[in-house]
């Protein structure tokens, strides 16, 4: 059912950053993932949506290659970042991940200070020469994530003692300081309120300047509300793939129509 | 089929029968926790008891004249010449002063030159001949001196020596419990308190009263040592690779079973194998700390990796996946954040081990560690070659000699053990409360 020449046409038009051809992920001999054809967008917002369990998030691991700390995990297929193949034998998962970097699902920082929660990334990768330097990188990463003037005055106290809202951005400025060209965003939202998810919103607008932001979503509206780009997931299959407002209100597939009206998922 | 209607205030027979189980469940437990609480009061009232003598000791304080005649034969006070003169004759001039000192003191008892000698114990011309050789300017002087009791004497101001034991006993008379009586009046007898039990070597079995545990007690902190220099580290960085970097296959399965069957295997065993490898075949020497700190590492270790493991699995997954994100490799992603946050655990885990380690007595039997022992091991790494028991060891050898002055010190020795092992399990009680940290 997956229409071939619908993809190859949105690949056409998309600048890809990142394209992926053929991927298949299998978990044991699970079959997560089968044959996903995809171009994501440079500086613009790519949504994954779909229902539990579809894929989505093994997916945008496949992308920074996450996937590889999971025992049993086998991806096969192309992935190529600005054209090169990120399975290559060169390539070190380490360089690739300071270049596609990631915020996850639940807020997770580190219990260490707000400062060096942020600093940890340029610190590893030797992107500060002095502390001056890195001053101003952990102020620029924070002030892009929103969050600088909640914190400006207590850098060294725990990041884990902010509120959930402050943690995910504290996670995005973590993210976003090792200057990446991808920022991979699993459910951001899915544990916040929705004035932090509002705030995480706009902030993912303001990133997609820099950025190619690709997020996994369950929320439908939230697609719709920052993406430019949608891919709907069923059952490991990439079912359709488009502009946001094509998918949303002209869809394709009777399945990505069904979902969207909530039919199924 | 649903709950019947009917009044809040009614009650229902089912909910009834529910809370009757649960009352009887409760008092289960509580009685549980009181049977567990009696039998800890009751064996720390024994060990007490029996054991907080040993912590005392009996002296006897009389001047003594030190003639110069015996004790300095050719007068040159020359540390050199004067160490040939023996205990022997240090004894003489130590009976002829208590006898002097008696007669001084106005007591008047039918009792024989050997039975006022025999007060004083078979140590106190050791005490007196060290104390002269250390400083020799004191010959041809008076001094007043403390010197260890008889320990049927000090068993007597204990409780354990009465005037009917007396009767029956060959090493003590009742007329010299009598005059214990008359110079405890008049102050030349007294219970102190005893450093020496601490600080001391061990002592024949005629001289309970001058045994300690300073050997022991050295001897079993060498072996901790050991045991914390090699166990740690071997068990910490097989934990780290077991649990963060190996593959999960037939081989890391197998080496996860054995493990955990390392951890059952009896002590004994591992005093067999360290007799069989360690002495036997590798020829270290017997009762050396060196031997029984391997031997305690071997069994220290299964303890220690599990209790790792167990640390660096509760680190929540999100924090290595947060340091994998940003761009860190697997090694950074244990060193800077996981292994930070399982260090209280691995702590605990570790002296708990070391614990466990403290108190083990059956491998060291083997190896040779309960060894009579008087001369201290020299420092470290020397000493670790040297003979010296371990405090477990040394109250297995005390509870086997005949005197029950000893039985006293053997007690005494458990709380000792009993001290150092509540010390170590507090350490970890408090690493654990001050640096967990919760998410």
């Amino acid at each position: 059912m997956y229409d071939m020449g619908m993809a190859q046409s949105v690949a056409a038009e998309a600048a890809g950053k990142v394209s992926a051809r053929g991927v298949q992920v299998f978990y044991g001999t699970t079959h997560a993932l089968r044959d996903v054809d995809i171009d994501i967008a440079d500086r613009a917002v790519t949504a994954f949506i779909g229902p539990s369990g579809c894929g989505k998030s093994t997916f945008l691991r496949c992308l920074n290659r996450m996937n590889d700390t999971i025992p049993g995990c086998r991806v096969l297929g192309d992935i190529r970042l600005d054209g090169e193949d990120i399975h290559d034998p060169r390539v070190d998962p380490v360089q690739l991940r300071a270049r596609v970097g990631m915020v996850f699902q639940k807020p997770n920082p580190f219990p260490k200070s707000i400062y060096d929660n942020v600093a940890y990334g340029p610190r590893i990768h030797g992107l500060a020469r002095s502390r001056a330097d890195m001053d101003v990188v952990v102020e620029k990463s924070l002030r892009r994530a929103a969050l600088w003037n909640d914190v400006r005055d207590r850098l060294h106290d725990a990041g884990t003692g902010l509120s959930g809202g402050q943690q995910q951005r504290l996670c995005i400025a973590r993210a976003i300081a090792t200057s990446p060209e991808v920022l991979l965003m699993d459910e951001p939202c899915s544990a916040l309120d929705p004035i932090a998810t509002a705030q995480i919103e706009e902030l993912i607008h303001e990133l997609a300047d820099q950025f190619s932001v690709v997020i996994v979503t369950h929320s439908m509206q939230q697609a719709s509300r920052v993406s430019q780009h949608t891919a709907f997931f069923h059952l490991g299959e990439l079912v359709e793939y488009g502009d946001t407002e094509t998918v949303f209100t002209n869809p394709v597939d009777p399945r990505t129509e069904n979902y969207i009206t909530g039919r199924i998922g | 089929m649903s709950i019947p209607q009917q009044s809040l205030f009614a009650s229902d027979p089912g909910t009834a029968r529910r809370r009757a189980a649960e009352a009887r469940f409760r008092a289960y437990g509580l009685g549980a926790v009181l049977v567990g609480v009696a039998a800890l009061l009751l064996l720390l009232s024994s060990v007490l008891s029996s054991g907080l003598g040993a912590f005392w000791q009996t002296r006897i304080h009389i001047p003594v004249t030190l003639a110069g005649a015996a004790l300095d034969p050719l007068g040159g006070r020359d540390p050199a010449a004067m160490r040939k003169v023996t205990t022997i004759a240090y004894g003489k001039v130590i009976e002829a002063a208590l006898r002097d000192a008696i007669a001084q003191a106005g007591i008047e008892l039918p009792l024989t030159d050997a039975e006022i000698a025999a007060m004083l114990s078979k140590e106190a011309p050791a005490q007196l001949r060290n104390k002269v050789l250390a400083d020799p300017a004191l010959v041809d002087g008076t001094i007043e001196v403390s010197l260890l009791a008889n320990g049927r004497i000090d068993g007597y101001l204990k409780g354990r020596v009465t005037m009917d034991s007396a009767q029956l006993d060959r090493n003590v008379t009742p007329q010299q419990l009598l005059l214990a009586d008359r110079m405890l009046a008049r102050g030349m007898l007294s219970r102190d308190l005893n450093p020496g039990f601490l600080t001391a070597p061990d002592a024949s079995d005629l001289r309970p009263e001058a045994a300690g545990l300073g050997v022991a007690i050295l001897g079993s902190a060498y072996m901790m040592l050991i045991v914390l220099g090699l166990a740690l580290p071997i068990g910490v960085a097989s934990s780290i690779y077991l649990e963060e970097f190996a593959p999960r296959n037939r081989w890391t399965d197998l080496i996860e079973v054995n493990i955990a069957n390392l951890a059952a295997v009896p002590s004994i065993v591992f005093g067999v194998l360290g007799l069989a490898i360690f002495i036997n075949f590798a020829g270290l020497p017997q009762s050396a700390p060196i031997v029984g700190g391997l031997v305690l590492t071997l069994m220290t270790l299964p303890t220690i990796i599990i209790a790792t493991r167990a640390a660096l699995k509760s680190v929540p997954p999100s924090i290595r996946d947060a340091a994998l994100g940003v761009g860190a490799s697997r090694m950074q992603a244990v060193f800077h954040h996981v292994l930070p946050l399982a260090a209280p655990g691995i702590l605990t885990g570790a002296i708990i081990g070391l614990a466990q380690a403290l108190g083990e007595t059956a491998p060291l039997l083997l190896i040779g560690m309960v060894a009579f022992v008087r001369e201290f091991p020299a420092a470290p790494p020397e000493g670790f070659f040297d003979p010296a028991p371990a405090l477990p060891a040394q109250i297995y050898n005390w509870t086997q000699r005949a005197d029950p002055a000893f039985v006293e010190r053997a007690w005494g020795a458990i709380i000792v053990l009993l001290g150092f092992l509540l010390v170590m399990n507090a350490a970890a009680i408090l690493l654990r409360r001050r640096f967990e940290r919760r998410w």
